[in-house]
């Protein structure tokens, strides 16, 4: 994953300050990614192997307890997030075939993040409507009984509204430099 | 029978010539892992079986290596791990080398499946290092190697990632090991009791 400006420096800090509030031992590796991960909102390696070093032990010992979890993440959250339902119910609909046709109109894997961070990919548990499966939980908004062409319908609103808002956009920056 | 004190079990039986299966234990970790679930013994006075690895020896101990109890236990645990271990020995380095072929001989068991389905991960075959290779469908995960790496050799790259059915030893981020800290000692290799870590014919 690229980081953006300013980034890899922000997470520095951040890990810094949290790495403060805990004493440096081994058991406290757990609360310690959370709260960066709280901060964050995933675990980025550069984060885990300054941990390692303050903790003084084996990075990948780090990663080991950050891919055990689920409640970690190591993707960046998108700017949009797609959560695809894998209860029961919504696996005997179908929920893996719509799991996989985002995965192919994204080009990215389960828990991963498109390169641009607009769309992150996730499986949940049940999300609690099993009437409507097979279900998506798109940011908020839940998508009922859909289908992989209800798939390429989502993410062409989606599509469509940041064209827009570039179209919105451009004029700002037209009047500004006649200005 | 004599041993000395607080050593566990399982080595005092090793030692005295009587063979109890064993995949995860190593005589020099202070902390037995008792992943493997295969050392299991009775012990008279003691209501359930139990791992020999974990068990200090004490004295007037009365121990049964082979009880009904214990074979169904050893048998059910023998399969669970074939289930997951790509069984084409003709082809992997350790044959005739290997402790589940020895444990599968010792105690009469086959080395076939007969009540589980065959759930091997189709991760591919790590062969970047080079003297060495990692082929995660023939790993048990003992965890012998990652125990190695990080008290003998003290190198710290691999460990255990993932969880459940995607469970496997890697490197920090998942990158080969050539890519890792890894040094390609060696050390890893020489403890992996089946052909997951094996060494490259010349």
């Amino acid at each position: 994953m690229e980081f953006q400006d300013g980034e890899a420096e922000v997470i520095r800090a951040e890990v810094d300050g949290v790495l403060q509030r805990h004493g440096l031992e081994r058991e406290n590796l757990i609360p310690i990614l959370q709260d960066i991960q709280s901060r964050l909102g995933y675990l980025p390696k550069e984060a885990m192997q300054q941990i390692s070093e303050a903790l003084k032990i084996p990075e990948v010992d780090v990663y080991s307890v950050g891919t055990f979890y689920n409640q970690f993440r190591l993707n960046p959250p998108g700017k949009h997030q797609i959560k695809v339902c894998m209860g029961t119910a919504c696996h005997m609909m179908g929920g893996h075939i719509i799991l996989e046709s985002f995965e192919r109109r994204l080009e990215i894997k389960e828990g991963e993040t498109t390169s641009d961070r607009e769309f992150s990919l996730e499986r949940v548990a049940c999300v609690g409507c099993c009437a409507l499966a097979p279900v998506v939980v798109v940011d908020e908004k839940v998508e009922a009984k859909v289908s992989p062409i209800r798939v390429d319908g989502i993410l062409l609103a989606f599509e469509i509204e940041s064209k827009k808002s570039e179209e919105i956009e451009k004029p700002v920056e037209e009047e500004g430099r006649t200005q | 029978m004599r041993a000395p004190e607080g050593e566990k079990l399982l080595w005092v039986a090793l030692d005295n010539g009587i063979y109890i299966p064993h995949l995860c234990g190593l005589r020099e970790a202070e902390r037995p892992a008792a992943s493997c679930r295969l050392c299991f013994v009775e012990v008279e006075g003691l209501p359930n079986p139990v791992t020999a690895c974990t068990l200090p020896v004490s004295e007037g101990m009365l121990v049964h290596t082979r009880t009904p109890r214990v074979d169904r236990l050893v048998r059910t645990g023998f399969e669970l791990l074939l289930s997951n271990h790509r069984l084409r020995c003709g082809k992997c380095e350790k044959n005739k080398n290997c402790e589940l072929q020895k444990i599968a001989r010792e105690r009469g068991l086959k080395l076939r499946l007969s009540r589980l389905r065959p759930l091997i991960s189709e991760v591919p075959v790590d062969e970047s290092p080079k003297t060495f290779k990692y082929d995660p469908g023939r790993c048990v995960l003992c965890g012998r190697c990652v125990w190695v790496d990080h008290h003998q050799a003290k190198v710290g790259a691999i460990g255990f990632i993932r969880r459940g059915i995607s469970r496997k030893i890697a490197a920090f981020g998942d990158v080969p090991l050539a890519e890792s800290r890894c040094t390609e000692c060696g050390e890893c290799v020489k403890v992996c009791p089946v052909g997951a870590l094996a060494f490259k014919e010349k």
